[in-house]
């Protein structure tokens, strides 16, 4: 589904990432784990062309190197991007219906899934998504993604800010989706959970690949152990 | 770095006594011409890109500067010729001073006026300013036209003395542009970019947001307005409409083109557009492209500076020098 | 009690956020505050820090009334906060940053400014010292210069703290501090904020998500739900308190 090879990210002379091969097959539940700083997001980033790269990418086929972020979006990639980011001047349904640009047909349906997948947003439907706190900008966010029905999920730290209880909700739902044919490419922070539900990982350090194998495996190595999941 | 600072002062001094002395009058005029446009492009990118306060004042500052220097030098009894609508009020008749004194009044009368503007404007959030001083451009001009006993309406003033020179005009750019980077690397000037970053984090900080957009928008006051005194004095005649919002829109494209936020840019883009509306001046005229005539084309000067400048930001997204300093680019490079 | 809040109530348009919420946190204390998402905490902090008013009640901090002070005036009073959202500068530099949190401890005037008299230098000098010194606490001081729009999240949340305690507070309210470090940061993190609170003598109100995090750094907790108190006390407990557990902590085990 995703094949990357060489992938170089450059911010002028700071390279955030370094040639770093990897690959998603269909179906996979993939993580991405590193310390703050290792280029997670800036793989991400990347694989979307959203900002500059060296490197080959392979999405469903095609090398993406002439697309164009919408066009990506298009083909079935969708973000759930750090930090929210979701249409702050916008209410919440209006923030779904963006998700929802090149997808309309399956709107209604499509929102009143979310709606049960985070009832909690669905109390704010109307209220403008910059005041919405935190955690349900998160909710909202990952909504939001989910509504252009993509082909391959990319999620950066979707648990940060969300109560344990929905930190939960939210894993057991990434399993679900990809049981239902969507191939899931994580980043976390919270590796634990993360490689739980992971079929396989990469460990990024300093923009480099440290590590990558089978993602129960990984949980028992010693050095991640001590490294990524607290000892 | 402070060696590197001190002679790009010292060749700047050097540089305007040295054109006053050679230069012939029609490069001098435009090196004027150039350093009135900068002192005040230098100050209006105070408040609009370094406090991020999008503001619409020039004009209005710089009528109200002119006019009082003009008021100020134009003696008693050439007033009295002068004001055909009207006597003037024995107060402008008092008015007299001398070149010096009379600027620095400018500059205050605005950043007084500045200040009054500050009150309601930046009180409550929101993005206020651009309106009240668009409206205030036009309400100044609407008195200088209606006030026969104060202005002269209409008519303007002539024969105002013609004090200013290069040494003023490029002196005064000087000490313009050396306070505006003082200003921006202290507290006060990091305290207005965060005002313009987020303002809402800068009262986290604990800063007091309304002084600290007031500091900025009086500053910029004082300097229009000295830079409006220094027009007069160089025109020695000023009428209410030299004062429209096309000033400010010039003035907007310098800032813009330069970079929001960079002196060191607004220095540069205020000699790209007024050099460079001037020297495209041979477009409006008769040519001859390989001993064919052209015939004469009012306007196409402009729009071949306007397709050049478009071609410029297109190269430089942010302005010329974004929001850096030339100072910063040497800092990059030690 | 340094800082004690009286009944509070916020209501947005008909929808009440916090309602009739009354506690006390104790100087030197580490105050927990935690919940499910939309419980009003961060709410709760904006009321703290005047960026909301209250539609109810008091806030007093060391005993005097709040109410009716602008944000910046709070500030100064010796309360400092973070924001869960990150809300850095994103133009200026690293260093800047945190020198903006210095604002009102730099004491020269405009004027003494434009012409640069010695009381510029003196404070800049002394300012800028006292800066790095925090962001070498933090382990940031690498990206001194560098834009902070340019550092990573993880790294761009120590900022916010570091810019925080750059406004000499006396009570520190963190919204969210460990959100995206992973478990050893965060264990770095824990530790940081440990010592920067003993050495300035600082009271601590934080709101977190990472149970592990709370446990291990708080005195006592308070547990919003909807705008009300379902548990205050030692965090030991909260966890396996019945009401948290179920609207808050569910039966997961993924943290
Ligand atoms: N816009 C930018 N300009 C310059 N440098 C950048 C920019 N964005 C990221 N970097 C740098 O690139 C490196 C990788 O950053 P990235 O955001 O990809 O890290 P990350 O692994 O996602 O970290 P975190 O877990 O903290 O989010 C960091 O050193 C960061 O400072
Ligand atoms: N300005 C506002 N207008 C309307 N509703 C608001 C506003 N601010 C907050 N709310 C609502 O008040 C509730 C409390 O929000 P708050 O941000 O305090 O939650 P929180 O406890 O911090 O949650 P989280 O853990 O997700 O950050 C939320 O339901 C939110 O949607
Ligand atoms: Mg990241
Ligand atoms: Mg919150």
């Amino acid at each position: 589904m995703l094949k990357v090879k060489n992938l170089e990210v450059y911010y002028g002379v700071i390279a955030a990432v370094r040639g770093i091969d990897f690959e998603v097959k269909e179906g996979e539940i993939i993580s991405l784990i590193g310390a703050n700083g290792a280029g997670k997001t800036s793989t991400l980033g990347a694989l979307l062309n959203s900002i500059k790269r060296k490197g080959e990418i392979v999405f469903g086929g095609y090398d993406t190197k002439n697309h164009k972020t919408h066009t990506l979006v298009q083909k079935g990639l969708a973000l759930v991007p750090e930090g929210r980011r979701v249409f702050i001047n916008l209410s919440v349904e209006e923030n779904l219906r963006m998700g929802a640009f090149n997808n309309d047909e399956n709107y209604e349906h499509l929102k009143d899934e979310m709606y049960k997948l985070f009832p909690r947003i669905e109390e704010k439907k109307a209220q403008m998504a910059g005041t919405l706190s935190g955690g349900e900008q998160q909710m909202l966010a990952i909504a939001r993604a989910l509504m252009s029905e993509p082909k391959l999920l990319m999620l950066d730290e979707p648990s940060l800010g969300l109560a344990p209880k929905i930190v939960g909700e939210v894993f057991e739902t990434i399993t679900r989706l990809r049981d239902e044919g969507i191939t899931i490419l994580l980043v976390e922070q919270n590796a634990y959970a993360a490689l739980n539900i992971s079929d396989r990982a990469y460990v990024l350090e300093n923009g480099q690949i440290a590590m990558s194998g089978d993602a129960k495996e990984l949980i028992g190595d010693d050095t991640i152990r001590q490294k990524y999941l607290g000892g | 770095m402070k060696a590197i600072k001190l002679s790009f002062l010292a060749v700047a001094i050097v540089f305007v006594w040295f054109a006053q002395n050679h230069f012939d009058p029609y490069a001098v005029s435009i090196l004027n011409n150039i350093a009135i446009f900068a002192i005040l492009a230098l100050s209006y990118n105070l408040i609009n890109g370094v406090a991020g306060q999008f503001s619409l004042e020039p004009n209005g500052f710089v009528a109200i500067g002119a006019y009082v220097t003009a008021l100020f030098l134009i003696p008693a009894e050439t007033k009295l010729d002068m004001f055909a609508l009207e006597d003037p009020t024995p107060f402008v008749l008092a008015m007299h001073t001398s070149f010096l004194p009379a600027l620095i009044m400018s500059g205050v009368v605005a950043s007084v006026l500045a200040f009054i503007l500050s009150i309601p404007v930046f009180r409550v959030r929101g993005d206020y300013l651009a309106i009240v001083t668009l409206g205030f451009g036009f309400i100044i001009r609407i008195f200088a036209m209606n006030q026969p006993t104060m202005t002269n309406g209409a008519l303007g003033l002539n024969d105002i003395p013609d004090n200013a020179n290069l040494y003023w005009t490029g002196f005064t750019m000087i000490v313009t542009f050396v306070i505006m980077l003082n200003i921006i690397y202290s507290k006060y000037g990091r305290a207005m970019k965060a005002v313009r970053d987020d303002e809402d984090a800068a009262t986290a900080m604990g800063i007091n947001t309304f002084w600290i957009k007031t500091y900025a928008f009086m500053t910029s006051a004082f300097f229009e307005g000295v830079g409006g005194g220094l027009m007069a004095s160089l025109l020695t005649t000023i009428a209410p409409d030299q004062f429209t919002f096309l000033l400010t829109f010039q003035l907007l494209i310098i800032i813009v083109l330069g970079g929001l936020g960079s002196m060191s840019g607004t220095i540069l883009g205020a000699i790209l557009v007024m050099g460079g509306t001037e020297w495209l001046r041979f477009l409006d005229q008769n040519m001859d492209i390989f001993g064919y005539n052209t015939g004469a084309h009012p306007g196409l000067r402009m729009v071949v500076f306007s397709i050049l400048l478009v071609i410029l930001m297109l190269f430089a997204r942010r302005g010329l020098f974004g929001n850096k300093e030339l100072t910063d680019i040497f800092r990059r490079n030690k | 009690m340094v800082l004690e809040l009286q009944n509070i109530t916020m209501q947005f348009g008909g929808v009440v956020a916090i309602d009739n919420l009354s506690f006390g946190v104790e100087a030197g204390q580490i105050y927990g505050l935690i919940g499910p998402n939309g419980a009003g905490k961060t709410t709760l902090f904006n009321i703290v820090t005047g960026n909301y008013i209250q539609t109810k009640g008091k806030v007093k901090f060391n005993h005097e009334e709040l109410s009716g002070l602008k944000p910046n005036m709070i500030v100064q009073r010796g309360i400092a906060r973070t924001f869960q959202n990150i809300r850095l500068f994103k133009s200026m530099s690293v260093l800047d940053n945190v020198l903006i949190g210095f604002h009102n401890q730099a004491n020269y005037t405009y004027f003494e400014s434009i012409l640069r008299l010695p009381r510029y230098f003196l404070y800049e000098k002394k300012l800028k010292n006292d800066a790095m010194e925090i962001l070498e606490r933090f382990g940031i001081a690498k990206y001194a210069n560098t834009n902070a729009s340019s550092l990573s999240y993880g790294n761009q949340r120590k900022v916010e703290i570091a810019r925080a305690l750059a406004t000499n507070p006396k009570l520190l309210l963190l919204d969210e501090p460990a959100a995206g470090m992973n478990p050893n940061e965060t264990e770095d993190l824990s530790q940081i904020i440990k010592n920067i609170k003993d050495e300035y003598g600082l009271t601590i109100l934080l709101i977190e998500h990472d149970m592990k995090f709370v446990n291990n750094m708080c005195d006592k907790v308070l547990v919003l739900d909807y705008g009300e108190e379902i548990f205050e006390g030692k965090p030991s407990e909260a966890i396996v308190d019945e009401k948290v557990v179920a609207a808050y902590l569910g039966d997961f085990k993924h943290a």
